[in-house]
């Protein structure tokens, strides 16, 4: 613990250093960094598509995902289910732009139709485990003490497991399928978020106006949600935009190993695994989905990252 | 400092306990009764019977927690149900592949993506930082199957320079490697890019420059040593999606290694081979991720001084 | 000429921001007599800093100098080649920093860090360098210099880190050392000390030292010569004593007015009214005549030069026209209308 603390000083020092020696030179009075602080989310996004045009690029995609698949039937040119067995493993071509599967079902369509799974997988879960992960983190940085030291221990735990292997355990015990690969998920991944907060609301229970706060008599579960929490959403949302993609990747993962999502789903990962066999004579079959795995995780990476620089530039990689 | 070392070992016993009891348990609230599940529906009585006696299923749950860790650290991971083997006899079996496979993928993803971040840090904003920062996000990005799937058709299959599947010999376990390291590469090139642009607008390295340092000078000098030291605890990370990717790409390389066991144990319902498995590689990673924070201990002075 | 260690004329150092050209400093002329503490004052932002880096050649991109003449000794260094530069930085000349704190590297013992300095730029081995070392740890006023040797940066209090900064500084006996703002950041006692030292380095060693501050007290107290510094501009110059007896500048008038005295009884303190000017939009005439309480007409649309009004005191205002009449000879006016075209 020690050592995250003193690695908050350091960076917190070289804010000061930099901002010093970048103001100095020019112009005391523009303090258009000191004044973004108190900018709203609103000023800071707008911040973002100013500067960053990959950011911005990668939000576009990301929606253009998510309208294919809510409206997947009226964008999809096939029944992704429809079997076609004269038509198996065809080339990509005019018809089928991506190709087919070994049962002849056009890879397009199924992509479109997967796309469902991937950002359901990728949303729901993610924002399951870090709401769980923000309220322990929260009970465990304010009340401290046993509290703390508890959830604290069981996140040491939860992190001593390699994320993969122990969501792969959850899927024995569940059994295969969407749902519970949905139920791992959730169950994993709270763990980084409550270290995140937990630190975040250490420092902001010193703060003057927490202070105030507790002198006048607030309710400590008021002042954790109304003057702790919004605090951390900057770095909340950040955090919950880069731990999409790893939500993604571990379904596709799951389901690449047989594990997760079952036949005839339309899972990328699934995709993947059932056109391994196929990846020498027709690589489209397994390259296709994998591909349209990799442009949905590098989108909310890019975003991520374009988000992080503008909210919380002092949250490093996890 | 030996204390503070034996006190970090010391804290890692609980979470040790920790892990084993949560593996125990989610193990063991399978819906329904643990031997049918394992055998599938059509078993018998008798056999149920047979093996909830002879897997002890019949004791109390803590007798079962107990004797499973006394067990195991005598080294004995029961029994496999399928194979019928010894589970400790099984992993060490597979363990030597997984181990040569994430030690190299280590060394590949440590080197390319320290030098990869170095040289992105220094060329800030020019081509070679923009190509870098780009193949990183595409590592990080990449599904490691994919990555596999996309060196054994190149690699191996169109140039033919390297075995397709299996292991028959060192040059087998490259392609598995790269594969497993790039990812890993990616975030550590992204870390040793951001650590170092940032460590060069500290104040120390202007006093390094004042007193006659060259930039070449000022980055090997001064900068590297800060800029990496957090970039350690990172590689620690890094071995625990390792040796979870090895998963992966052990199954698409088919080697024998202790992920295929532990996909092979998921796939025959084998409970206590995944147990084993998992503990195993999770008492690795912990043993990681207490070495990594010693020696980042030892390697800061500033925290080194911290009781 | 032969006795000005350094002598800085007519520099400008620009930055060459996004939002236009930032005339950082802007025509300085500054003489460094051998063995003589020179200050350069003014408030924050005023360019001082950025002269000394600019003389130290450690500008960092945007910034540039444009134009001007650095004589190190009667050695025009603005044209060095940056390993050239690396050589003369800490061997003829080098600077310590305002932030004691953070200007050593964390992670290596000071005495290593003193240590390279040696031998970057001498041949010595290391035992030598080694005992060097600690004779300057003493001669800084470092109580222990053996023991510190070996100690870290976060184990040392400011005072002594600032002492560690010096010694750095000094161990290669420059010509020239450039102590920018070094005791800003201790208190009154420490700051005391470091003052003596640098007296007693000047003395003593006959260093030339450029002392950086905002602080008249810390001027009186040390500086030989004194330049008072405004947007990048130099507005007053002259001996210490000359300075003080015989303040010519409204803008100094004001830094000194500013000063609290123990003898006087004042309900509030004297401020200079406004705000430093932008320096992307400076006034039309003297940089000054946006907060000058003597602005006249005319200073709103020419830039006063630097008159000199008594052998060694230039003054860059209108008011001292006809003191001595002899304007320097500087084609200096023409710098408002450039910096109007200069943007990019």
């Amino acid at each position: 613990m020690k050592k995250q603390e003193m690695e908050q000083n350091r960076t917190a020092s070289r804010d000061q250093a930099v901002y010093v020696d970048l103001q100095s030179p020019f112009n005391p009075e523009d303090h258009s960094a000191d004044i973004g602080e108190s900018d709203t989310l609103l000023d800071k996004l707008a911040q973002l598509v100013r500067q960053n045009k990959l950011a911005v690029f990668s939000a576009l995609v990301i929606l253009a995902i998510i309208i294919l698949a809510v409206f997947a039937p009226v964008f999809s040119p096939y029944d992704p289910a429809a079997q076609s067995l004269r038509e198996r493993l065809a080339a990509p071509s005019a018809e089928h732009w991506l190709g087919t599967d070994k049962l002849g079902r056009d890879i397009l369509s199924r992509i479109i139709y997967g796309a469902r799974v991937s950002l359901v997988i990728g949303l729901l879960p993610t924002f399951i485990s870090m709401f769980i992960g923000t309220i322990l983190g929260l009970f465990a940085g304010y009340y401290g003490g046993k509290t703390d030291f508890v959830i604290m221990r069981l996140a040491d735990i939860m992190l001593a497991f390699p994320s993969l292997l122990l969501a792969m355990v959850v899927m024995y015990t569940l059994g295969g399928g969407i749902v519970n690969i949905f139920i791992a998920l959730s169950l994993v991944n709270w763990a980084s978020t409550a270290r995140v907060v937990r630190a975040q609301t250490l420092s902001l229970k010193e703060a003057e106006y927490v202070e105030a706060a507790r002198s006048m008599g607030v309710r400590k579960t008021t002042i954790i949600f109304r003057h702790i929490l919004p605090n951390c959403l900057p770095s909340l949302i950040v955090f919950f935009t880069l731990n999409i993609p790893s939500a993604i990747l571990s379904e596709s993962s799951l389901s690449f190993l047989g594990v997760g999502a079952q036949p005839p789903s339309a899972s990328w990962g699934l995709a993947v695994t059932e056109g391994k066999r196929y990846l020498f004579s027709e690589p489209w079959v397994p390259l296709a989905p994998s591909v349209a795995i990799m442009i949905l995780v590098m989108a909310f990476n890019f975003l991520g990252d374009g988000l992080r620089d503008v909210l919380d530039p002092y949250l490093k990689e996890q | 400092m030996l204390k503070k070392i034996i006190k970090r070992i010391l804290i890692s016993i609980p979470v040790l306990i920790g892990v084993v009891l949560v593996i125990f348990i989610m193990l063991r609230i399978v819906p329904g009764n643990p031997i049918v599940t394992m055998l599938g529906e059509h078993v018998n009585q008798q056999t149920i019977d047979k093996l909830t006696v002879e897997m002890g299923l019949d004791q109390p749950a803590y007798v079962q927690f107990f004797k499973y860790v006394w067990n195991a650290l005598h080294g004995d991971f029961g029994t496999s149900y399928r194979m019928n083997r010894s589970v400790t006899q099984m992993i060490m079996d597979a363990f030597p592949y997984t181990v040569k496979l994430s030690i190299l993928a280590a060394l590949i993803s440590w080197t390319i993506g320290v030098v990869a971040g170095v040289v992105a840090a220094i060329r800030q904003n020019r081509i070679l930082d923009r190509l870098f920062m780009g193949t990183a996000l595409l590592g990080v990005s990449m599904p490691i199957f994919m990555a596999a799937l996309l060196l054994q058709y190149v690699f191996a299959y169109k140039l033919q320079l390297f075995p397709i599947s299996g292991y028959e010999g060192f040059s087998a376990l490259i392609l598995p490697a790269i594969a497993l390291g790039w990812n890993s590469a990616g975030s550590i090139a992204r870390m040793t890019r951001s650590n170092l642009v940032e460590v060069m607008q500290d104040d120390f390295i202007r006093t390094a420059r004042a007193k006659g340092r060259t930039e070449a000078g000022v980055i090997v000098f001064h900068a590297l040593k800060n800029a990496l030291l957090p970039v350690v605890t990172m590689m620690a990370i890094q071995i625990s999606s390792m040796l979870s990717g090895a998963v992966l790409t052990e199954s698409v390389f088919g080697i024998p290694g202790i992920g295929r066991l532990a996909v092979n144990a998921i796939e025959n319902r084998d409970m206590p081979l995944l147990q084993g498995t998992v503990l195993f590689t999770t008492v690795l990673i912990i043993i990681g991720n207490l070495v990594a924070d010693i020696l980042y201990s030892v390697l800061d002075p500033r925290i080194r001084e911290v009781k | 000429m032969a006795e000005n260690v350094l002598e800085i004329r007519h520099l400008k150092t620009q930055f060459f921001t996004r939002k236009g050209v930032l005339p950082a400093v802007d025509d300085v002329s500054i003489e460094v007599p051998a063995g003589k503490i020179v200050g350069l004052v003014g408030e924050s932002g005023c360019g001082k800093s950025m002269t000394a880096m600019s003389v130290m050649g450690l500008l960092r991109h945007p910034g540039k100098v444009v134009a001007g003449e650095i004589l190190l000794c009667g050695r025009d260094i603005t044209h060095l080649s940056p390993r050239e530069l690396a050589k003369i930085r800490g061997s003829e000349m080098s600077m310590i920093f305002q932030e004691p704190m953070t200007s050593l590297n964390p992670v290596t013992i000071v005495g290593k860090q003193v240590e390279e300095t040696i031998l970057l730029h001498e041949k010595c081995s290391r035992a030598e360098a080694k005992k060097r070392v600690i004779q300057i740890f003493q001669e800084v006023g470092i109580p222990e210099a053996e023991k510190r040797y070996n100690a870290y940066p976060h184990q040392l209090s400011g005072g002594l880190r600032q002492r560690v900064m010096i010694a750095m500084a000094m161990v290669c006996r420059p010509k020239l050392l450039i102590a920018d703002e070094p005791t800003t950041a201790l208190d009154v006692t420490i700051e005391a000390q470091i003052l003596e030292l640098f007296k007693k380095l000047r003395d003593e060693i006959g260093t030339s030292i450029i002392l950086i501050t905002h602080n008249m007290g810390v001027v009186a107290e040390v500086c030989d010569y004194v330049y008072v510094m405004y947007t990048g501009q130099v507005m007053e110059q002259a001996e210490t004593f000359e300075l003080f007896a015989n303040t010519r500048h409204p803008y100094t008038k004001g830094l000194l007015r500013s000063i609290p005295k123990l003898d006087e009884k004042t309900d509030r303190l004297y401020t200079i009214k406004g705000v430093v000017p932008n320096l992307l939009h400076l006034p039309a005439g003297c940089n000054f005549s946006t907060r000058c309480g003597e602005c006249m007409e005319r200073c709103g649309k020419e830039q006063p030069p630097l008159y000199e009004v008594s052998p060694g005191h230039k003054v860059r205002c209108f008011l001292c026209q006809g003191a001595c009449g002899t304007a320097a000879p500087e084609p200096e006016t023409l710098r408002a209308a450039e910096t109007g075209k200069e943007g990019v």
